[in-house]
């Protein structure tokens, strides 16, 4: 750092220190991850930038309240043990969060840095602890005082993993059982290597269990123990966390020919089970030259990067306008370095398909927008006679997910919201039953994995003061 | 044939569901219909044709060996219930779990006449187990060397005798042939559909077909499906889309040897 007057105000710098990447060229012809991370001096860097204010407004911003001017503080002083722990109070998945979180409409949003310049980037600094820690020292909490009681977590994605972890925190014996073979969640099938290597997902999952958590995968609750018979077997509580893994689609002719990939299908024979390295790993997808991606969410976005990654042309088509795509804008960014190209305010009509039953051109409609819609989005309208016809051999749809049904299903009693199938909660996750909660997209419908987390955490909350308060 | 010692799975699994395999750190995720339980011993038994790598692997281990994960049960359990009269078909290796059935509405107090069909003599199998579980037995063969040649011979048996219900598990040629000869007949017509999966738990979609002009997912709205209201032509297209894949997969495999990672234990 420059010598600075004592006297005088140090001058904050306006801009951040910028992440490294690899060039989008390079980066475009591998799953490795692209944003590379932060070195020691860059850190510092970035975390000399933070005001350390009195009443700071980033913790408000943070969903899980992370105290972020307190870890920063401890970065500067060169206590990355220290700092990693603070976070890890909170955060049972800095790493994760690091990455994938929108920090820019939450923590960031807010710091005060942000209304002269850049705002501190906290999220850099989260992911570089959890990393600085993963190749450093790792320390166990200590082990809580036994509170004696057992609770089921459903799904091991983002809220069950973080519920179970406060809760076996708090002293219970947890026990999270996972539909599919890893635990992880969407940060295992959703999320793209690129952008959150599975690595670090394991590395987070396994801290969870070295706090003491039992991980059952391959079982899928609603099917082999419902929720009753968990009650049943001596789990006092249960918290649902299953996440909203049934793929939408649009209902419009010719959906179910050969080439039209749910965007789950696709990321999980991309993610999950690493299609990419096809055929030493044994599941298959065949990607053609002309992907055409529907929708304009982060996971459309997964899904065009991957595809470009597999050698595909992809064209991105999204009914509204640039200003209203919901996906993260540092996503967008990325995707059009490496070559994405989007099509706005259009829709597809139909598909059409070859005589082998494979797609090969979709009917478009082209759209102009109206009146904003209960989202607060201007609404889209069709602008008559304007239809045209576009050429793709494959084609991704990514319009949203709904929760899986089967909990809902098998368990009696349950309220659900009969237009979402989300399981109806109050604001500590609590359901229409006694001693089950939920939380994450189960609860609110797709959202971010950070949000998932904070509801998971006020459950946990919510769970152990029932538990405790129960006789 | 294949028997594995699963015992939360063995407690629950009822005829009609299905387990999803992975056979190795590598291994695809691929479906097996339910053919025999035990509860008493915490096994379950599932039958498949060698026809793609993986069930070439799973052909290919001893006993002992381990799987990297079973999942399940999944899907609906069949309605098993007196009907009263029930025609049971069974195709090439659905033969297998069909028996399951026969076994499980006879028990129900059901009169079972059966029928296996196969595309030649030489892949027939269980014959014997059909015999003793059925009160009547049919073959029949794509070319007639064993029993009728066809599927035809039921528009005259459905002229002589009244059914209450059918389940037909096979070949989805022959659950079409055979829900188009029901439908006339006005009988209840139960399929098995098994398309591709993948997570078999209602989140890729690649299972969906078209019931009753609605999209559903074999996964968690079936296997089970009203035979009369299936799309079956759309469902042999679906089936076809990574057979290149396959192919591949499985010369490579056949020229390679087993790279799943699997682990001998």
């Amino acid at each position: 750092m420059a010598e600075t007057n004592p006297k005088s105000k140090p001058k904050i710098k306006k801009e951040a220190v910028k992440m490294p990447k690899q060039p989008p060229k390079e980066r475009v012809k591998n799953f490795n991850e692209v944003a590379l991370g932060y070195d020691e001096a860059q850190a510092l860097e970035e975390a000399n930038r933070c005001l350390q204010c009195i009443k700071p407004q980033c913790v408000s911003g943070c969903p899980v309240e992370v105290p972020i001017p307190e870890f920063i503080k401890c970065i500067r002083e060169r206590k990355y043990g220290e700092a990693i722990a603070k976070i890890k109070e909170k955060n049972a998945l800095p790493a994760v969060c690091g990455r994938v979180c929108p920090q820019e409409e939450q923590c960031q949003e807010k710091c005060l840095v942000g209304k002269i310049g850049e705002p501190v980037n906290v999220g850099r600094l989260e992911r570089w602890l959890a990393d600085w820690e993963r190749e450093h020292s790792f320390q166990m909490p200590e082990k809580p005082k036994p509170a004696g009681k057992k609770v089921a977590v459903v799904g091991a994605g983002p809220a069950g993993l973080t519920a179970a972890a406060d809760l076996v925190k708090m002293g219970h014996e947890v026990t999270m059982f996972e539909a599919l073979h890893l635990a992880g969640g969407v940060l295992v099938y959703g999320i793209p290597e690129f952008r959150l290597p599975k690595t670090i997902v394991q590395n987070e999952v396994n801290y969870i269990q070295k706090l003491g958590v039992e991980l059952r995968v391959g079982n899928m609750v609603g099917r082999i123990h419902t929720i009753p018979e968990l009650m049943e077997n001596g789990y006092a509580a249960v918290f649902i966390g299953s996440g909203a893994g049934l793929p939408q689609f649009m209902g419009i002719p010719g959906e179910n020919l050969g080439g039209i990939y749910s965007a789950n299908e696709f990321l999980i024979r991309v993610n999950l089970m690493k299609a990419y390295n096809f055929p030493d790993f044994d599941t298959p997808l065949r990607i053609g030259k002309h992907v055409v991606v529907i929708g304009g969410g982060n996971v459309a976005m997964d899904c065009a990067r991957s595809s470009m990654r597999l050698g595909a042309d992809v064209c991105l088509l999204y009914r509204r306008s640039r200003e209203e795509l919901p996906a993260r804008k540092e996503e967008i960014e990325n995707a059009e370095e490496e070559g994405l190209v989007c099509k706005f305010l259009a829709a597809p009509l139909r598909f059409c398909g070859d005589e082998k039953g494979w797609v090969k051109s979709m009917e478009c409609q082209a759209m102009e927008l109206g009146a904003p819609d209960a989202s607060g989005r201007r609404r889209p309208i069709p602008v008559e006679g304007s239809e045209f016809t576009m050429e793709t051999d494959t084609v991704i749809i990514a319009i949203g997910q709904t929760p899986n049904p089967i909990i809902q299903r098998t368990t009696e009693g349950l309220m659900v919201n009969p237009r979402h199938g989300t399981i109806i909660v109050d604001e500590n996750g609590k359901t229409s039953l006694e001693g089950v909660y939920a939380g994450g997209d189960v609860a609110t419908g797709a959202a971010t994995v950070i949000s998932a987390m904070g509801m998971g955490k006020k459950a946990a909350k919510a769970i152990h003061q029932y538990l405790m308060n129960k006789k | 044939m294949l028997t594995v010692e699963v015992p939360d799975i063995a407690a629950k699994a009822q005829p009609g569901q299905f387990v999803i395999v992975i056979i190795g750190k590598k291994g695809e995720r691929i479906p097996l219909t339910i053919c025999g339980l035990d509860k008493t011993k915490g096994t379950i038994s599932f039958a498949f044709h060698e026809v793609g790598k993986t069930t070439k692997e799973l052909g290919n281990l001893s006993e002992g060996d381990c799987l990297e994960n079973v999942t399940g049960p999944l899907g609906n359990p069949s309605e098993i219930k007196k009907y009263g009269k029930v025609l049971c078909v069974g195709g090439s290796i659905m033969i297998a779990p069909l028996l399951l059935q026969v076994k499980a509405m006879k028990e129900a107090g059901n009169s079972v006449t059966t029928v296996l069909g196969t595309r030649i003599k030489d892949v027939l199998f269980m014959v014997d187990e059909a015999k003793a579980l059925s009160d009547k037995l049919y073959m029949a063969t794509d070319d007639g060397s064993e029993g009728y040649e066809g599927l035809d011979f039921l528009n005259e048996l459905f002229k002589m005798e009244k059914f209450d219900r059918c389940i037909v598990m096979g070949p989805v040629v022959m659950m079409k042939t055979v829900s188009d000869i029901t439908r006339s007949f006005g009988i209840p017509t139960i399929v098995t559909l098994t398309p591709l999966m993948v997570d078999g738990m209602g989140m890729c979609g690649v299972c969906r077909v078209t019931v009753d002009g609605k999209m559903q997912f074999a996964c968690v709205d079936g296997p089970e499906f009203n035979g009369h209201k299936v799309d079956f032509d759309q469902l042999i297209n679906r089936q076809r889309m990574f057979l290149p894949e396959e192919r591949l997969s499985s010369v490579l495999y056949e020229i390679g040897g087993c790279k799943c990672g699997r682990n001998k234990s």
